[in-house]
């Protein structure tokens, strides 16, 4: 049975394939699997796109119809206030936007046994989460008399946080130079070395101070552990993938994040292309609607040819096409006109806005063939 | 524009005509014979502005005392006609044949063209002032220009640009000229337009002599092609005037003439233009040749752009700015979107659209009006001539009849109760014929938004009395139409090859299948899912009676029905089943057994029940595998038989909502007041803990964020199970049940709703906290927790809401609406630039897919060549086929 399925392999996708393994029944003989596969091809032949399909476009229809039918609301992640997930139209824009800076970045941080079933889970949450001189002060007193900054600690916290006062320390000195950190037992009071201190400089070395890092992953704002399908895993608000695939404890072979640009320094524009397919297919599937990945591949593909994500904006995909009257016909008409003009562009009219707007069939679908016939003289 | 050239090099003749002796083809037109390959753009040369000129524009008058324009003027009939009745002087045609030609004005003093001025700052501060070498040294320049050049090959020519302002930003603190060891100094640019130099100012004079210095090797640098322009041609010594043609003058009711508002400031330009020669030719002095310069600057800048940042807009004398040339092109409204990426169409109608389920899915309505305004060319031959004389006969005023004809040479003759005989005396074949519309005629049709492809089909026409355009109830769903006054498009298609593409790309067999999931978009709705929920879960008739049915349904093939006294509803219904059908599938509604399946043997529908699941659109295989198996045509028929029969099923078993669809028997009452009352003092008791700070936090939040998240989840709990008491207890066979559960329309929460308890409002997630200080509404007092105070509605809508539970619902109801509101604009947008960014990929004859272009994007579409709308909801059915063969 085997050699009969290799001999199909290069014909049919490997998931058909694999479809014709898993369900063909084992009593079947070899003539009848051959029948069986021979329709197969022919049906897989007769349901491919015709050349000319301007499959471009029925993607843009297939993403662009639902999108009136999704809702705007940001979803809120098991009711933690500051930790809610974009979802939605507004998710995917941000998506298709290719934006760097996204509303709410979150990692899903696959662990390693035995965390994964869940012992120390809590634990290894919090020292993911990225602790702030902020987040441990109970109070920041400025002494206008003696001109010195004292930082109050709160103990308990602290001690959760498993934060002691020579690592708070040490974070300290390295943005106070040229002021004197003195350690009290629950407080450190800075104060200037040079004479002619003045207020502000005190106060602008306050709030330098207050988001110095001390622990956890930067940029981690919230942590969550949560149970899915056996298996303990934490989702965070703010996203490093960078340093936390650095964790030992972590299974960098599935941790997540949601931005994309941080998927495509890491791992390259291919990672990158399968993330755009996963969030957006995700968002699609998540508000109930009915998509075909492959209108999602398009999107994704074409976003991610040119080798680096770009956005569908006027500055990013738009800005690439050879046309000027398709560029011109999009957003900032005399902007690219004029700059067209300077360097004597010429547009080869071989895509579609340019034949519609000269009144010529365009080279797309039924259009594409010509014929060519010599002229009797 | 005036600046960018529009060369349109026509391609070697590839499509010659041929004269189609048959005389089949009914356009009178000449086949295509020419096609434009390419367009080049580039800047204006002052030599090419003269060259192309019709004339010299020396006069600001418009017109002399009898009203005919001026020579020399802006309305120079040189420049093309707008007036019935006058003849071009260039190129002697008439009114709408002459398209207009150019002048020019020669300018008195240069000045800079508002579009370069930046590009010029930046050559006047990268090139040496006195040598007009660029500012970097020699062993330099061509290794910069191989590195732009490498740049263009590798990333395209938006690439290139963006290192071209790198270089230039690169010279800016050169001080010293590498070539000549000239010394520079600071150059900048006081906008708008004027140039100045150690805060000096450069006249446009001289900007004009330094960029005349840069030499062509140079300019390359600059991302200049000096093949197509010069520098200089930046400063305008001579002005393109627009023909009259683009800027024709309005003649109002009173007989005056309007202009338009180009001409208005081309008039201001020529005016300033003749004062300062004259001024300069009298040797005026220097302050007022500047302030004339000055003048004609600004004039020149906003014929070009009114919107200027740094300018007051010109403005009409009412006030209101003038619409220049950018205003034409730019935006929606503009040039570009609005002429020519869009255009116009006749033959097309628009009304009120009303449902008819007893015309074809294919077929729509039209009312008799439309089809005798509307019309078809029919090429006269010798074998219609008859046929086709009936129609000239008739006239345009008796259905079927005919409007026009069209003679050989492309005159067109409106055929009107004088003309009649002369016309019928005159027709043969050669003649084109434009007959009213007859059933069957092929037409498109539309509903805006048009999101999917789906919005417009190709429909076969029906003639129909009234007043509405008819289409089938079940096409409503691609369509996204409802009867509340909707109105819809109808485009009749003038060509063979037209009519011949929409028949096979566009009628509705052929768009069945959604190209975005692979299932039928068409499928029953409303009435008919009920109709057919009905008929074959319960119904049971005798012979008759089912014959009736299945005739009035349009069915007369009896001959599946068995001969059995009473025949069951199901059996009905596979009446309209083809003979070796077989399916296995699920039904959205289970049965009393708790099963959902469906079975179809041999075209016999053995068990289970037709819902939405299998006759809706985008849901289940059903339709989808009677379009595999028996073709278009067939599912489109078999669709639209289904429709009737349920809706002939209603017809007969009568079917309506009641208000006592919603009573509950007492005891189902008590019971679900139990279960509110419970959450209520649950709630109590959650608020008591709380005030005594003694509620267990959840990790990470505070007390009163558990507590709104506890109340919540018991809230919802409740309103969830006095739901499943609605459904326990509500009557099953009531119809609004019958709606909910065969999925016609409604669910079991509307029901809730309606006959225990609404629910829940929520604003973002959250109960309801916005309004007073510390209390929603001024009726409860301050901190109130209770859920009557946070937007719980404990009421149902048949009982009647509290007044402040209606506030309530009205609040969440108005959020729905701003949502709506504020997202079809932002999905608009999106949908925009996704099509504009996509629209030119297309498969390859290689299958590959690729961009204008031709770069590939993917190597096989989707990644294994598969055409959605061909496949079963994306992929290959491989268990079906196997199924099938075994």
């Amino acid at each position: 049975m085997a050699d009969i399925f290799k001999e199909y392999e290069g014909k049919l996708p490997q998931k058909i394939l694999t479809d014709l393994k898993q369900f063909m029944p084992a009593k079947a003989s070899q003539t009848k699997i051959k029948q069986i596969c021979e329709q197969v091809v022919k049906e897989y032949n007769e349901s491919k796109a015709d050349p000319g399909e301007c499959i471009g476009n029925i993607s843009a229809e297939s993403i662009g119809e639902p999108g009136t039918q999704m809702t705007l609301n940001t979803f809120h992640f098991a009711g933690v206030a500051e930790m809610n997930v974009t979802v939605g139209l507004p998710r995917i824009i941000e998506i298709l936007d290719g934006r760097k800076e996204l509303k709410t970045p979150s990692m899903e941080i696959y662990l390693k046994k035995p965390h994964s079933q869940g012992t120390d889970i809590k634990k290894l949450a919090l020292s993911i989460k990225e602790t702030t001189l902020d987040d441990i002060t109970s109070e920041f007193q400025i002494n206008i008399v003696d001109l010195s900054v004292e930082i109050m600690l709160d103990k308990q916290i602290m001690k959760d946080a498993g934060i002691t006062n020579t690592i708070v320390a040490n974070a300290l000195k390295k943005y106070t130079k040229g002021y004197n950190l003195k350690q009290q037992d629950d407080s450190f009071v800075i104060k200037s070395k040079s004479k002619d201190a003045n207020l502000n400089d005190l106060y602008k070395i306050k709030e330098k101070l207050k988001p110095v890092h001390l622990k956890g992953i930067k940029g981690v704002t919230q942590v969550l552990p949560v149970k899915r399908d056996n298996e303990y895993l934490i989702i965070t608000a703010g996203s490093n993938l960078k340093d936390v695939l650095k964790l030992d404890v972590v299974d960098a072979s599935r941790t997540v994040t949601n931005n994309i640009y941080e998927i495509a320094d890491l791992f390259g524009i291919e990672a990158a292309r399968q993330s755009i397919i996963n969030e957006v297919f995700g968002v699609i599937e998540n508000q109930g609607l009915n998509v075909d990945i492959r209108h999602i591949m398009l999107v994704a593909d074409t976003m991610c040819n040119s080798g680096i994500v770009k956005g569908i904006t006027r500055y990013g995909i738009v800005s690439q096409k050879s046309s000027v009257l398709a560029k011109a016909s999009f957003e900032t008409p005399l902007k690219h006109i004029i700059n067209s003009a300077l360097i004597g562009e010429v547009d080869p009219l071989d895509s579609v806005v340019e034949n519609v707007m000269i009144n010529q069939p365009v080279p797309i679908g039924t259009g594409l063939p010509s014929l060519v016939t010599k002229i009797k003289k | 524009m005036a600046e960018e050239e529009h060369v349109q090099e026509p391609v070697e003749a590839e499509v010659v005509p041929s004269e189609d002796d048959s005389g089949r083809i009914s356009e009178p037109e000449p086949a295509v014979s020419k096609r434009i390959g390419s367009i080049q753009f580039s800047i204006f040369s002052p030599k090419m502005i003269k060259k192309m000129s019709a004339a010299k524009v020396v006069t600001p008058e418009l017109y002399d005392k009898e009203g005919y324009p001026v020579d020399g003027g802006l309305m120079d009939i040189r420049l093309g006609v707008i007036d019935p009745g006058l003849k071009c002087k260039t190129c002697g045609s008439k009114l709408k044949e002459c398209p207009g030609h150019f002048g020019y004005i020669e300018l008195a003093r240069p000045v800079i063209h508002i579009k370069f001025v930046n590009l010029v700052q930046n050559l006047l501060m990268s090139t040496c002032r006195s040598c007009g070498r660029v500012l970097i040294p020699e062993n330099k320049i061509n290794k910069a220009r191989a590195e732009l050049d490498a740049i263009e090959k590798e990333a395209g020519v938006e690439a290139r640009r963006a290192h071209v302002s790198k270089i230039i930003s690169s010279m800016k603190t050169v001080n010293k000229c590498p070539h000549c060891k000239a010394k520079q100094y600071k150059i900048s640019l006081e906008k708008p337009t004027t140039f100045l130099e150690n805060e000096k100012r450069i006249n446009p004079i001289e900007v004009r002599v330094r960029l005349e210095k840069i030499p062509d090797e140079d300019v390359f640098l600059f991302g200049m092609n000096p093949k197509f322009i010069r520098p200089e041609w930046m400063v305008l010594t001579v002005m393109s005037i627009p023909p009259v043609t683009m800027r024709p003058s309005i003649t109002l009711e009173s007989g005056e003439r309007s202009e338009d508002d180009l001409t208005h400031k081309l008039g201001d330009i020529v005016r300033i233009n003749q004062r300062l020669f004259e001024n300069i030719n009298a040797g005026a002095p220097e302050i007022i040749i500047e302030d004339l310069w000055d003048l004609l600057q600004y004039h020149i800048t906003t014929f070009f752009d009114n919107a200027v940042a740094q300018l007051p807009p010109a403005r009409h004398r009412s006030g209101q700015p003038l619409k220049t040339i950018t205003e034409r092109i730019k935006s929606k409204e503009g040039r570009i979107r609005h002429n020519l990426a869009g255009k116009r169409t006749n033959f097309s109608a628009r009304t009120v659209i009303s449902p008819d389920p007893m015309i074809s899915l294919n077929e729509v309505g039209v009312p008799k009006i439309i089809a005798m305004k509307l019309s078809v060319p029919e090429r006269v031959n010798e074998w219609n001539i008859t046929y086709l004389k009936k129609f000239v006969e008739n006239g345009p005023d008796k259905y079927p009849g005919a409007n026009y004809i069209i003679r050989p040479d492309g005159k067109k003759k409106k055929i009107t109760d004088e003309t009649k005989e002369a016309s019928l005396e005159e027709i043969q074949p050669g003649y084109t014929v434009e007959r009213h519309l007859l059933d069957g005629d092929i037409a498109i049709f539309n509903r805006q938004p048009s999101l999917h492809r789906m919005s417009m089909m190709c429909h076969r026409l029906k003639v129909l009395p009234g007043r509405t355009l008819r289409l089938n109830p079940a096409v409503c769903h691609p369509y996204n139409a409802d009867f509340d006054g909707d109105e819809m498009n109808l485009h009749i298609p003038q060509t063979e090859e037209a009519r011949t593409e929409a028949e096979i790309l566009m009628e509705v067999q052929t768009q069945l299948i959604s190209p975005r999931y692979g299932l039928s978009v068409i499928g029953c709705i409303q009435d008919a899912i009920s109709g057919n929920y009905i008929l074959t879960s319960k119904l049971e008739f005798s012979r008759e009676e089912a014959f009736d049915l299945l005739y009035s349904a349009g069915i007369t093939d009896f001959s599946k029905l068995s001969r059995k006294e009473r025949i069951s509803g199901r059996e009905v219904f596979s009446a309209l089943l083809p003979e070796d059908f077989n399916f296995t599938g699920h039904s959205k509604s289970k049965n009393e057994k708790g099963s959902d399946d469906v079975v179809i043997t041999n075209g016999k529908l053995i068990e289970g029940v037709m819902d939405k699941n299998n006759l809706g659109e985008g849901s289940g295989l059903l339709l989808r595998n009677i379009h595999k198996k028996y073709g278009k045509e067939f599912a489109v028929k078999l669709i639209g038989n289904i429709f009737r029969l349920g809706i002939e099923v209603l017809l007969r078993y009568g079917f309506s909502t009641a208000i006592s669809d919603t009573d509950l028997p007492s005891e189902a009452k008590e019971k679900i007041q139990d279960v509110l009352d419970t959450a209520e003092r649950d709630v109590d008791g959650l608020i008591a803990q709380f005030r005594e700070n003694k509620l267990e936090t959840f990790p990470g939040k505070t007390q009163a964020e558990t507590l709104e998240l506890k109340i919540l989840e018991l809230l919802n709990k409740s309103r969830n199970r006095a739901g499943e008491l609605v459904a326990e207890y509500a009557n099953k066979n009531s119809h609004t049940m019958i709606m909910a559960v065969s999925g016609a329309r409604g669910n079991l929460i509307n029901l809730a709703q309606m006959a225990a308890c609404v629910g829940q409002q929520a604003l973002r997630g959250k109960r309801i906290e916005k309004g007073f200080y510390q209390r929603t509404l001024s009726c409860f007092k301050r901190g109130d927790l209770t859920p009557s105070a946070k937007g719980f509605i404990s009421h149902g809508f048949k009982n009647g809401l509290t007044p402040s539970e209606f506030f309530f619902g009205a609040m969440t109801g108005r959020d729905s609406l701003m949502d709506t509101a504020l997202r079809t604009p932002k999905s608009g947008y999106l949908y925009r630039r996704l099509a504009n960014a996509m629209q030119d990929l297309k498969v390859e004859y290689d299958y590959t897919v690729r961009d204008a272009s031709g770069k590939i994007v993917q190597f096989q579409y989707g990644e294994d060549g598969i055409d959605v709308s061909k496949s079963e909801k994306g992929t290959i059915n491989v268990k079906r086929i196997i199924k099938s063969m075994m």
